[in-house]
């Protein structure tokens, strides 16, 4: 059969290769991740592995490295020391296969775009440069839409969306890109009750679907429901791990914090 | 004088023909590149690359080179330059892109001052659309060609860019790239811009059209359109206002400009105001 080979120029220069099948999703030896300009490391000497297929949560206090860890994960920080593989490969290398979701605030919402339009691009990667959406990716998106209740919703102007419409909006597109790991930022942050269920039912669909997802949450209640593991982050470092534990090192700087954010 | 004569007799002339046709494109590329100024929040950036080519003009004009060489390799060399200052972000962007702007106009000018040809200078400074030569023209209409198909063969990773840097990033692209990819883009525009509405006004062609259609609508195509047409409207009629008039072309499009603007703003006002008292 003599198919049409269409063309591809992938964002990046070059089309990632195909990484070994039993690498992790991610691991981290000794990882030190600096930002640019900063004095101390954000991340210091972290450890961590995450197979393929596993529900993780992150979680510790604002600015426990977090946010940080997952950036890093995604290729946009450059690693200072040790070593950080996804899928044994560079992070930001395979930019097909890991999505990324920012916290909501990163976004510019009143720029004059559809709902639908945002979501597309989730596609973008398997497009490169010069293709428009075809089709197939129009159907893709619509299909991210529907999954996360907000079809009615597809025409709006994004910053017509609530704040739990947004986020469902931003994970839609994490779907149509159809990535092996999501990052996911503080998916819950701030959502209604019905996005909290939404994205929940979404997480646990990805799992059955062989996906790994990395979520940084606030959110203690839903750790042993929805997670296989936790990791506690203070400080740049992980202090415990496991999605069964209650931490005292943790619960401590959790309330320190809390007091610290009243106060300010 | 009836109306249709106050609209047509002008374009008896061959030069206001020409006037009209460059006005009219370089309109409609400054507002079609402007909508991504606008809301990209480049407008202080846009300004200053009006501004950075003065040298380059007067240069090229005292050695009797191509002018509009010399205000594109300005620009240029502006648009990378302000990148290169503001890299290692001990200077902020604004700042650098400050610097650069005065220094390089402040060098225009003093060229310009040693020779002391105040008429060319003049039109430097405030556009000599009436004078534009059919070579210039056809210049022109190849600047723009060359901004359009850019924008269209760019236009998703433009937009992307635009409101999700992040995301962009994150998928392989290089935000960084692509804006200075528009830089390059709008040095090409403020060349023609400059010969219709000259250097201290450019901006305004950049910004106030697209500005409109921001108000008009959400879908950035559209907006692209409206802002087009409404540059291309201001030209024509600008053009004609100055005709009959005896006045500055570049000042009277500039005006015309601001004018549709006001009228905009001026009725969607009024409608929010209605919007909220009936609820």
């Amino acid at each position: 059969m003599n198919t049409a080979r269409r063309l591809f120029l992938p964002y990046g220069g070059r089309r990632a290769a195909g990484s070994p099948s039993d690498a992790p999703a991610l691991a981290a030896q000794d990882l030190c991740v600096r930002y640019p300009g900063a004095d101390q490391p954000a991340l210091r000497d972290v450890t961590i592995m995450v197979p393929a297929g596993a529900r993780v949560a992150l979680v510790g206090p604002n600015g426990a490295g977090k946010s940080t860890l997952l950036k890093s994960a995604a290729g946009l920080l450059p690693v200072v020391g040790g070593s950080l593989m996804v899928y044994g490969a560079r992070p930001g290398s395979l930019p097909h296969r890991v999505a990324y979701l920012a916290q909501r605030g990163e976004l510019d919402w009143n720029f004059p775009i559809s709902v639908r339009r945002l979501v597309v691009a989730g596609r973008y990667p398997h497009l490169g440069w010069l293709r428009w959406p075809a089709r197939e990716d129009w159907r893709k998106a619509d299909a991210a839409l529907e999954r996360l209740g907000i079809r009615d919703l597809a025409e709006r102007q994004i910053g017509e969306l609530s704040g739990g419409q947004q986020q469902r909006a931003l994970l839609a597109r994490a779907l149509a890109q159809e990535a092996d790991l999501l990052l996911l930022d503080e998916p819950l942050n701030a959502v209604d009750a019905a996005t909290r269920e939404v994205v929940s039912t979404v997480l646990r669909d990805l799992q059955r679907e062989g996906k790994t997802v990395v979520v940084a949450t606030h959110d203690l209640d839903r750790l042993q429901t929805d997670f296989d593991d936790a990791l506690f982050l203070l400080d740049g470092q992980v202090v415990a791990r496991g999605a069964g534990q209650a931490h005292p090192h943790y619960a401590r700087a959790s309330q320190l914090n809390g007091r610290l954010e009243v106060t300010a | 004088m009836n109306p249709l004569d106050w609209v047509l007799s002008p374009f008896q002339y061959n030069f206001m023909r020409t006037a009209a046709l460059a006005g009219a494109l370089v309109g409609a590329t400054c507002a079609l590149l402007g909508v991504y100024v606008v809301l990209r929040r480049m407008a202080f950036i846009g300004d200053a690359l009006a501004h950075t080519v003065l040298p380059g003009l007067v240069i090229a004009y005292l050695n009797r080179w191509n002018m509009t060489g010399g205000a594109l390799a300005a620009g240029i060399i502006t648009a990378l330059g302000i990148g290169w200052l503001s890299r290692r972000r001990e200077i902020r962007e604004d700042t650098a892109i400050g610097i650069l702007f005065t220094g390089m106009f402040a060098l225009g000018i003093l060229l310009m001052s040693a020779v002391r040809s105040f008429r060319d200078f003049s039109h430097m400074l405030f556009g000599y659309i009436i004078g534009v030569t059919d070579d210039q023209l056809r210049l022109f209409a190849a600047l723009a060609l060359i901004i359009i198909v850019v924008l269209i063969l760019l236009h998703k990773e433009l937009e992307l860019t635009s409101f999700d840097p992040i995301h962009a990033q994150v998928i392989g692209l290089r935000p960084d790239a692509l804006r200075y990819a528009l830089l390059a883009l709008m040095a090409l525009a403020v060349v023609g811009a400059i010969q219709a509405v000259g250097v201290v006004l450019t901006s305004a062609l950049l910004i106030v059209p697209a500005a409109t259609a921001s108000l008009l609508t959400k879908r950035l195509p559209a907006m692209m359109a409206l802002a087009t047409l409404i540059a291309v409207i201001s030209s024509l009629t600008g053009l004609l206002v100055s005709y009959h008039l005896d006045v500055a072309s570049g000042a009277a499009i500039v005006l015309i400009c601001i004018a549709i603007f006001l009228l905009v703003w001026v009725i969607r006002t009024i409608h929010e105001c209605r919007r909220t008292t009936q609820r």
